[in-house]
């Protein structure tokens, strides 16, 4: 774990002026303030993608992307300011108009900071560099030749992969100092097929915090090359969606997206403190039906949403936020757990050190339920069975919330028939989550390519569900 | 502060990027720096939430060894970062494999001079004045309705940007702009729970800004406006979407012309050239050079002279919107859009919303779009929607959680009308727009 410190170290201030003095003396100036917590955060992020189209690898680009961002908390406010240049006199300004939102006050003495050490869930390696240059593009001619090779109608594919080397530091004057190196990788394919003068797109991905060469290995990259296919080609047959409040089952893994929206964001501690979500004050209610159990966890392995340490240096962990229907907790970072006097989950993330930490997400998803997935599709007479969806949104106010299909299936009489066109779902979170009938054992995880967005800031997040049966959602097709 | 006094400097360091991707080898090398500067301040429930500073630095670098090509970006300009970025770029042009249509766009194409457009208008203001502004902004929409019962907050933003673009040519550019920004988001709340809805004002000039209290009254009339909906009978009826969502309706429009799109044969208006795609009497014209507006441009990120052209006239595809490199990937010439496009007008004959209300027997007046379902290659299009609903050319309820759905192709045909009120807001300025017929789904 110390190697992981020192790598981290080593790889943000190496090249650097600022030293660790340096940096208690940043966080001894901001607790001169009337300030109740001050925090410097570095970071250096190194980012490779290489593309292929029209048969050819014909791009490819490598970022440097290096800064610190210095926060002060006074009550509710927060200052904010950050520097990309990593050096000493870019820590001073930001530090400067950070605290300028509180008045000086008597000098306090400085705290002493303490290495937090943590169980690391990813290896501290560059995964840029664990693949070399002939191989990514062998790599990506491969999946372009699967993915030809696996239907005459393919006309059309596109492969990226992608890599960060996100490596990150975080002292604070509650004592914190921590710091993690943070792999990430990931490959997406995306095929146009044509027939008859119809033409369809399929897209697969995966990916997750570990090294270029876990892409390479065991036909893992031909399989998602096939599914592209695959997905692309059931839509050649997709027939008009119907339009109005049906049963909907969802498959599992990746319609977890269904989580993230229904509930996930509405109960992140910002939107609970300040009384702007639909489950604020609503602890120890029934929001959901007493089938649903819905965790938030942060340290399973190598997953795209997990972290050894969140933003703020705070271990991640395994949070309950819904048990059979009744909800118990909500995530927190260190600014809305103190304002709720409670304790951080481990949920502090930022997209950046040029963005301030809010309560996020890592990976969501619901327990198993007892049902096999054939039993659940047999109980619908009428229905729609979803099992790919593009994303979704929600309104955390109201709780209304959305997510779109990109291959799902009308039901008839308890059994699957024709794949139809996309259509968005919409429905109001707690509502929704009532109305889930029926939990498959099948739990699955997403293939991690998940992101999500709040406040205009994007981090990596997983999502997972077994099937699940909602007794009715509004689906938006075009046949009335 | 003001952000072109690093214009000249910056202007330098670009020489010396391209002089040391020479020295390194590159037969042709292009660089773009981007530099914004600003301050955001929000207040929430009449106290100060947050105050935040930003700068960022960030050069890009393409090079190309013959026909391939590679790129590298870093936020460090010192002499060693940019001879470490120049190699990386370098290194995986040494791997790529070669495309005939890679290179710079042809050296007559640069602007001679560049004309100033006037969008650089920077705003001296201490947090502390921001935060009264922002305070006036919020009291003004709390107190305009009892049902008013919270806040997510009102901010002032502004922001100073330089744009920099030079290649091995010899062409330089440069262009600043601001930003300023004031905005309120409202929470209501009735027997039938919460809702909330905001407005926004930007303009490049401060001084031009509405006032902060015409800002918190509009947030606070739409908030109370959507309180207790309801859903909407599933059916077609005619649907006219609000400016701001017409805007990303035509958007789709754009994206679907794009050289991107139409060479990976991502569109539903594949060989749309020359073809009717809207109705006759409406076009779309780009005006990329106007004086003080959010969109304009010199020049477009392939360092191309931006110049006023219809995309559809008369309801006919006349340019597809092409950078250098989909230019060539179709045979064609760029239309100085590599970036996208610079102050879009939809040109038509335009009636006033209270009339295209009164065409509506029975339908739905869309104010506010959800979620990603848009197929770029079928056309398909179902999103989440929330607004009104009209019965006889009146508004008489609000409306949630339904659903609007079409095949694009078929909606623009169906534009029937577009209003007077175009919002000037975004890069696509749009007015309202009335679909003669869209399927709604709700109870």
């Amino acid at each position: 774990m110390s190697d992981v410190y020192d790598a981290a170290r080593e790889s943000i201030l190496g090249a650097s002026d600022i030293g660790m003095a340096d940096l208690e003396q940043t966080l001894g100036s901001l607790m001169t303030h009337s300030i109740d917590y001050g925090e410097v955060y570095l970071q250096a992020i190194r980012s490779e993608s290489w593309g292929l189209e029209d048969g050819i690898v014909k791009d490819g680009s490598f970022s440097v992307d290096a800064g610190i961002g210095v926060r002060a908390l006074a009550g509710e406010k927060t200052g904010f300011a950050y520097s990309d240049d990593m050096l000493r006199s870019g820590l001073n300004q930001a530090a400067e108009a950070a605290r300028s939102i509180a008045a000086r006050g008597q000098d306090r003495q400085p705290v002493a900071i303490q290495r937090t050490d943590v169980a690391a869930l990813y290896p501290a390696v560059n995964p840029i560099t664990l693949l070399d240059e002939v191989a990514k593009v062998r790599l990506l001619q491969r999946v372009d030749q699967v993915a030809r090779q696996a239907d005459p109608r393919v006309k059309e594919v596109n492969v990226r992969v992608s890599a960060n080397h996100d490596v990150m530091m975080v002292l604070a004057t509650d004592g914190t100092h921590g710091a993690d190196v943070r792999p990430l990788v990931r490959l997406d394919v995306s095929v146009i097929v044509e027939a008859n003068g119809r033409r369809e797109r399929g897209n697969a991905g995966g990916g997750g915090r570990r090294g270029l060469d876990s892409l390479d290995a065991d036909g893992w990259a031909d399989e998602l090359a096939r599914e592209a296919v695959r997905m692309a080609l059931v839509n050649l047959d997709a027939i008009d969606a119907p339009a109005g409040p049906m049963p909907v089952v969802l498959g599992p893994g990746w319609p977890g997206v269904l989580l993230h929206e229904a509930v996930g964001h509405g109960l992140e501690g910002d939107f609970n403190r300040k009384g702007s979500s639909t489950f604020a004050n609503r602890v120890g209610q029934q929001v959901a039906s007493s089938l649903c159990t819905v965790i938030d966890d942060g340290t399973l392995d190598g997953r795209r949403g997990s972290l050894s340490m969140d933003d703020e240096g705070t271990p991640t962990q395994s949070t309950v936020l819904i048990e059979n229907g009744t909800l118990v907790g909500y995530m927190q970072d260190k600014l809305n757990a103190r304002l709720m006097n409670v304790a951080s989950t481990g949920n502090g993330r930022r997209q950046s050190y040029a963005h301030t930490p809010m309560p996020r997400m890592t990976n969501t998803f619901m327990r198993p339920g007892d049902h096999a997935p054939e039993e659940i599709l047999q109980s619908v007479e009428n229905g729609v069975y979803a099992v790919n969806f593009g994303g979704g949104s929600v309104d955390i106010t109201s709780g209304r919330f959305v997510f779109s299909a990109t291959e799902a299936y009308l039901i008839e009489n308890g059994k699957v028939t024709a794949p139809i066109r996309g259509a968005t779902l919409i429905g109001n979170g707690p509502d929704v989550m009532n109305k889930v009938s029926m939990v498959g054992n099948d739990l699955a995880l997403d293939g991690g390519v998940g992101v999500c967005g709040k406040d205009g800031q994007s981090v990596p997040v997983g999502v997972g569900q077994p099937t699940l049966k909602v007794d009715e959602i509004v689906v938006g097709g075009t046949q009335a | 502060m003001d952000l072109r006094e690093q214009e000249s400097s910056l202007k330098e360091l670009t020489a010396d990027i391209l002089a040391e991707a020479n020295r390194q080898g590159a037969d042709q090398a292009e660089v773009s720096v981007s530099v914004d500067a600003g301050l955001s301040v929000q207040v929430r429930k009449g106290e100060l939430e947050q105050v935040e500073f930003n700068q960022d630095r960030g050069f890009g670098i393409t090079v190309y060894f013959g026909k391939r090509k590679g790129s590298a970006s870093t936020t460090d300009s010192s002499a060693r970062a940019i001879e470490d970025t120049v190699a990386a770029a370098k290194n995986i042009a040494s791997h790529t494999e070669e495309d005939p249509c890679n290179g710079l766009a042809d050296a007559d194409l640069m602007p001679a001079d560049l004309e100033d457009l006037d969008l650089f208008h920077p705003w001296d203001i201490e947090p502390q004045a921001a935060a009264d502004i922002a305070r006036a902004c919020e009291a003004e929409g709390l107190s305009a309705d009892e049902r008013l019962t919270n806040s997510d907050g009102a901010q002032v933003n502004t922001q100073q940007a330089l744009r920099l673009y030079g290649n091995s040519h010899g062409f330089i550019g440069a262009y600043s702009g601001t930003r300023h920004g004031l905005s309120c988001v409202l929470i209501g709340e009735d027997d039938a729970g919460m809702q909330r809805d905001f407005w926004y004002e930007v303009n490049r000039d401060a001084q031009t800004l509405p006032s902060p209290e015409s800002v918190g009254q509009r947030a606070a009339e739409r908030t109370v406006a959507r309180l207790s909906p309801r859903s909407a009978p599933t059916g077609s009826y005619p649907v006219l979407f609000e400016p701001p969502m017409a805007g990303g309706l035509i958007s789709h429009l754009l994206n679907a012309i794009s050289g991107g799109s139409l060479y990976r044969k991502a569109s539903f208006l594949l060989d749309s050239m020359g073809e009717q795609v809207l109705p006759e009497w409406l076009s779309l014209t780009e005006r990329p050079q106007l004086k003080k507006s959010l969109g304009s441009a010199n020049f477009d990120g392939d360092g191309v002279a931006t110049r006023e052209k219809s995309f559809v006239n008369a309801g006919v595809v006349e340019n597809y919107i092409l950078s250098a490199y989909s230019a060539r990937k179709l045979d064609m010439t760029t239309t100085g859009n590599a970036g996208g496009v610079h102050n879009l007008d939809l040109d038509g004959p335009q009636t006033p919303r209270a009339d295209m209300l009164k065409q509506i027997d029975r339908g739905l007046l869309v104010s506010e779009l959800m979620g990603q379902g848009v197929n770029g290659v079928t056309g398909d299009y179902s999103r989440g929607a929330a607004g009104y609903w009209i019965e006889n050319g009146e508004i008489v309820y609000p409306v949630a959680e339904v659903t609007v759905a079409g095949n694009l192709k078929d909606i623009y045909q169906r534009i029937v009308a577009i209003g007077d009120d175009v919002d000037l807001r975004g890069n696509v300025r749009a007015p309202s727009l009335l679909i003669e017929a869209m399927t709604v789904a709700g109870a």
